[in-house]
């Protein structure tokens, strides 16, 4: 009998299985709710050109209650404004700023937690103790405090808000990495790139974080969500980016005092900007439920 | 234990005093910017600089911190620059009103959310607990201010039964307390709940449970005698570590309702740059956030019979 060598079965690309992986979503029907509402969301804000029946910062008819006639045709389907600009387009064009701001924010909060809480897990000792020491200083703060403070001390732009939230996020990115990386340092597949003499950052990047990566997305979709409450939250404490634009926390800020009379200006803004937080906490139950079972 | 407390006070009192360092070179390293603060942008060099000299602002930084921290330590906070009274005078009662809110807030979010969290977590995956979870997911996406605006159409507009504002000018009014408690309430049952559901899931996937229900004890009895008092250790610190929230969940709730409280008088402080107020704010708050989390520590240990004897 002649050996013949079993031709070893190709491994799927890394991108496909990680669609693979993401794909299994579809099993879960709460992620599945969580993604439509996000899809509708980045629909919106991708073509909001073409969505929004006006201009958002045009001032057309003040006050006109949601449903009523536009004077130059069209209707307000949820009305108008103090200053009559139209409630819909503003929200449609809205959910850009958030669905620009939030995700970079994110972005920044893990770009500074995640090699922060690597060096910590996988070096430990003196630059663990230190790090964790500066990240439950910051995590001490009340959140908002925090914002508040560094906001309204370096001023309300686009930059000092992402660096506000990147301050206030990456701490708390950092314990969980450091709590992943501590767990995956005692793997084979970590001790047999040290035995083959790869560098720390090496290890870190290649071997440890991407086997950190499930928990990190189901985070990441929380930390998205509340970081699009943060957004809001400054907005409507008036600390947010600056008018006339859209924003949705601010919309609520700019009308609350006629709440009273015309609950339509701020319940709209509200019940977006709360589905879209709805949608990325329950994608996130979603992901940990269906990343769970297996 | 009694080394445990000790190195805990310990980490506490280094926090605070790492934090207060921070939070003087943010504010009061740039002297000259002190003294726009304090004396409004419409002033001379001059004045400035004899206001300056005369609060000792020129001598060294790190003389200036330790001058700062002892007048802090015997609650010697300055003056506000915006009311012209001492900090102390405005920040105590403001404090004791938000201390009502959360004592109210938090007299029905801890029975609330345990009860929800045990009935969701003592059948995992049941009709019952997934009912309870993804409404708890619901109600924590809704951010304070859109809750506190869905709210305040319906409560005051639409039904015309509560007050919209809570600015108690009258004195107490415990109707005017409700529409703030509410929110808050709605925002931070649903963590609380999932914790202690979380944590009563897996106690029931215990061998001792296992043992008890097989030997026969009525669920009942397996429930409130063994599940429980394991299951609610966990949540004692969730709940300790949620008044962290509840402090920045004030700023949103106090400002919306023009409510008297220790949140709005950081954000007015903030936004009208009220140098000593939002020193004072900031430590206050950080003080409280910083000793509920030690508490939250040394109770778990103290709780959790596994450390206890140890």
């Amino acid at each position: 009998m002649v050996e013949q060598a079993i031709p070893l079965q190709r491994r799927e690309s890394r991108i496909l299985r990680l669609l693979k992986g993401v794909a299994l979503i579809r099993e879960s029907v709460v992620g599945m709710i969580g993604l439509t509402l996000i899809v509708i969301w980045v629909t919106a804000a991708l073509f909001a050109d073409v969505l929004a029946p006006f201009p958002p910062n045009e001032t057309i008819m003040p006050m006109a209650a949601p449903g009523s006639e536009a004077p130059g045709g069209g209707v307000f389907w949820l009305g108008t404004d103090h200053i009559g600009r139209d409630i819909l387009s503003r929200i449609i064009y809205g959910s850009r700023r958030v669905l620009t701001f939030a995700p970079l924010a994110t972005l920044c909060a893990y770009a500074v937690g995640i090699p922060m809480g690597l060096a910590a897990g996988y070096r430990r000792g003196r630059t663990d103790d230190i790090l964790s020491f500066i990240a439950n200083v910051i995590l001490s703060f009340p959140v908002l405090v925090l914002y508040v403070i560094i906001i309204a001390t370096i001023g309300a732009s686009a930059v000092n808000i992402l660096v506000a939230v990147t301050f206030a996020s990456a701490p708390g990115i950092f314990r969980i990495v450091r709590g992943l990386a501590l767990d995956l340092r005692n793997r084979e597949y970590v001790f047999a790139a040290e035995t083959r003499g790869e560098s720390p950052w090496r290890i870190m990047m290649i071997e440890i974080l991407p086997n950190a990566r499930g928990p990190l997305i189901v985070d990441a979709c929380l930390r998205l969500g509340y970081v699009i409450i943060t957004i809001g939250v400054l907005g409507f404490l008036g600390l947010g980016l600056p008018p006339p634009d859209p924003d949705w926390g601010g919309m609520i800020n700019e009308t609350r005092q006629m709440a009273m009379s015309f609950p339509h200006m701020t319940i709209f803004p509200g019940i977006a900007i709360s589905s879209l937080v709805l949608g990325f906490n329950l994608l996130a139950d979603g992901l940990r439920e269906v990343s769970l079972r297996d | 234990m009694l080394i445990f407390v000790v190195r805990r006070l310990g980490t506490m009192i280094m926090t605070m005093v790492v934090v207060s360092i921070l939070l003087f070179l943010l504010l009061e390293i740039n002297s000259s910017s002190v003294a726009i603060k304090v004396l409004g942008p419409y002033t001379s060099e001059e004045q400035r600089n004899l206001w300056l000299e005369a609060h000792g602002y020129f001598r060294p930084i790190y003389v200036r911190y330790f001058d700062w921290l002892g007048h802090f330590l015997i609650g010697d906070f300055g003056d506000s620059t915006r009311f012209k009274v001492p900090v102390g005078q405005m920040l105590w009662p403001r404090l004791a009103n938000t201390g009502i809110l959360g004592l109210a807030t938090m007299l029905v979010v801890i029975p609330l959310s345990l009860a929800l969290g045990v009935l969701a977590g003592m059948r995992e995956g049941s009709k019952l607990d997934r009912t309870i979870s993804v409404s708890s997911i619901v109600t924590t996406s809704v951010p304070e201010f859109a809750s506190a605006v869905l709210l305040s159409a319906i409560f005051v507009y639409y039904l015309d039964l509560l007050p919209g504002t809570s600015a108690m000018s009258d004195g107490f009014s415990l109707v005017q307390l409700i529409l703030p408690a509410m929110v808050l309430v709605i925002y931070d049952f649903g963590y609380v709940t999932r914790m202690t559901r979380a944590s009563m899931a897996e106690v029931m996937t215990t061998h001792y449970i296992r043992t008890a229900v097989l030997k026969g004890l009525p669920y009942r009895t397996v429930i409130m005698r063994h599940a429980l008092r394991n299951a609610l250790i966990a949540p004692f610190t969730v709940i300790m570590l949620q008044i962290n929230w509840l402090l920045s969940g004030v700023i949103v709730v106090e400002f919306y309702f023009a409510y008297k409280g220790f949140g709005a008088l950081l954000l007015e402080a903030s936004l009208n740059q009220d140098l000593f107020m939002i020193e004072a704010c900031a430590m206050v708050a950080v003080f409280v956030a910083v000793a509920t989390q030690t508490i939250a520590d040394v109770g778990y240990t103290y709780l959790n019979p596994r450390i206890r004897f140890a």
